[in-house]
């Protein structure tokens, strides 16, 4: 799922702190599960930005709502006179959503309360990691489930380099070494031999690189 | 002898001779004094110099503009290439660049995480890495192709090098690993700092079974501590390092006054033991900002002269 930080209140406030009527919308899927963006997220922060109105003796008035995804039209049905009474949209989604409403509501500026940080898994309550980059080709298969694009700093495909320390990376005595877990799993696996097997040079036009990417699925077209 | 490139190092290596090259790390300005001085100093007493790719992710003047100064004084240069800050044109190009004036040897590196330099908020490319480097070089070399496919006028001659580092862990797939890099194309291999003589002599005797000796010439890194300070920072701070605590209270028991000689002698010590082992065809001096004490160790090591070249 996709994971997000939110901002800095000071950040936000600036953003928002010259509107009248500000939308602060909460987006129940991924970056609720972080609690970072849900409606509940969006209430608190609405009462933030409301104290810090009053500090600022500011007449900012802070309507707060929440759909289930801000990233398909039609989540936006319940929502759509509360948008159009607004001056400004605070989106507590990720970068999806915020990009979603500034298509969809062309003439209202919305700003984004969070910054969205990676995709990545709840290993534990409260503790989240990053798992894929989606670079659109995926190499799991030869490298035993675990993704060096996104879990290795320097994203090696023949790692590890030189400086993995105790199985952390060099950077970061926290981090695993991505390829110290792939050599661990590859002879869990009994697999150890692929080791050696060269990974070619990859494919990055899938990824970031091959510029903005789209998917069409033809059955689902209307 | 059959010799695939115009390289003086592959030259020597090919002869049989053990091999010495050393390092120059590049000013951090434009003064081309500081890379001359470096390479008058060392080049009568080893067979080439590596210049380092913004070591330790550090911005300084560039390898290639130090490879040519050094070329053109008549030294031997080993560019040093680091797929940190340039993608498959840019590494492709500079090969090409490099070759204009013929600088013959080039070590394939991933390089440090820019996190440890002057510029840790940058982006890094990683868009090879060094195996892939290894694969493109050779590819350029041998095929007379870019990657795309497409023929290059006068492919660029180098001998290609990889580094090794022994000791880092896992230590199982140490061997494989060069294997691996030997199958990317490696032909000569600079290691790591040697410190840990019992881990180094167990991984070369990995790397006999396989006959990896056989495929690769084999540099074994050394380095002389300046001061007890340096080697407790080196293994406490330098990622990939094995400084045992033997060497650290070797330093410790002496004067500080005579710390740099103490250094000076475990490092021949190192290269005495080292030339016993077998499948080591030279020596890669590595005197961090100690250069002037390379002529020294080469002599004392018995070393010197070097073969004609």
């Amino acid at each position: 799922m996709i994971v997000g930080e939110q901002k800095p209140l000071e950040e936000i406030w600036g953003t928002v702190s010259g509107h009248r009527k500000v939308l602060v919308l909460g987006c129940n899927s991924c970056v609720a599960v972080c609690h970072q963006g849900g409606t509940k997220q969006a209430e608190i922060l609405t009462s933030l930005l409301r104290m810090q109105a009053t500090q600022h003796d500011t007449d900012i008035q802070f309507v707060v709502n929440g759909i289930e995804r801000q990233c398909e039209h039609e989540f936006f049905t319940p929502v759509t006179d509360a948008v159009k009474g607004s001056d400004a949209l605070l989106s507590l989604a990720c970068g999806v959503g915020v990009q979603f409403m500034a298509e969809k509501f062309h003439i209202t500026p919305v700003y984004p309360a969070l910054n969205t940080t990676f995709l990545g898994a709840v290993e534990r309550p409260g503790y989240f990691t990053e798992k894929c980059q989606a670079c659109g080709n995926c190499v799991l298969a030869t490298t035993g489930g675990i993704c060096p694009v996104a879990r290795c700093a320097k994203r090696l495909l023949n790692g590890p380099c030189g400086g993995v320390n105790n199985g952390k990376c060099e950077i970061n005595k926290e981090l695993d070494c991505a390829w110290h877990l792939i050599v661990e799993r590859l002879e869990a696996l009994g697999r150890l031999d692929d080791y050696e097997k060269l990974f070619p040079l990859k494919n990055w036009a899938k990824d970031r690189a091959g510029g903005p990417r789209k998917f069409i699925v033809e059955e689902l077209l209307p | 002898m059959n010799l695939k490139t115009e390289s003086k190092l592959e030259k020597i290596l090919a002869a049989g001779h053990l091999a010495v090259t050393s390092e120059c790390g590049p000013p951090r300005g434009s003064d081309p004094e500081v890379i001359i001085k470096k390479g008058d100093l060392l080049k009568d007493y080893v067979d080439a110099i590596n210049v380092t790719d913004n070591q330790t992710s550090v911005t300084r003047l560039c390898s290639m503009a130090a490879c040519i100064h050094l070329k053109l004084m008549g030294v031997e240069p080993v560019l040093q290439m680091v797929t940190r800050d340039r993608n498959r044109i840019a590494l492709q190009s500079d090969i090409l660049g490099a070759a204009s004036f013929d600088i013959n040897n080039i070590l394939c590196l991933s390089g440090d995480h820019q996190v440890f330099g002057d510029c840790p908020e940058g982006q890094n490319v990683f868009d090879l890495d060094s195996m892939q480097l290894l694969q493109t070089v050779r590819h350029m070399r041998d095929n007379g192709k870019f990657l795309s496919g497409d023929e290059i006028k006068r492919p660029p001659g180098m001998f290609v090098g990889a580094a090794a580092n022994p000791f880092a862990e896992p230590f199982k797939i140490r061997v494989p690993r060069l294997a691996k890099k030997i199958a990317a194309g490696a032909e000569f291999i600079q290691t790591q700092c040697i410190f840990n003589l019992k881990k180094f002599e167990e991984w070369m005797s990995g790397v006999r079974e396989r006959g990896l000796h056989e495929k690769v010439y084999i540099l074994a890194g050394v380095t002389p501590m300046k001061s007890l300070g340096m080697a407790r920072y080196m293994k406490k701070n330098v990622p990939g390092m094995d400084v045992p605590d033997e060497i650290i209270n070797r330093l410790a028991g002496v004067p500080k006054e005579k710390q740099a000689d103490e250094g000076i002698n475990i490092c021949l010590e190192t290269i005495a033991r080292l030339k016993e082992v077998k499948g080591v065809s030279g020596f890669h001096i590595m005197a961090i900002e100690w250069e002037e004490k390379v002529p020294e160790i080469v002599e004392r090591a018995g070393l010197y002269p070097r073969p004609d070249k």
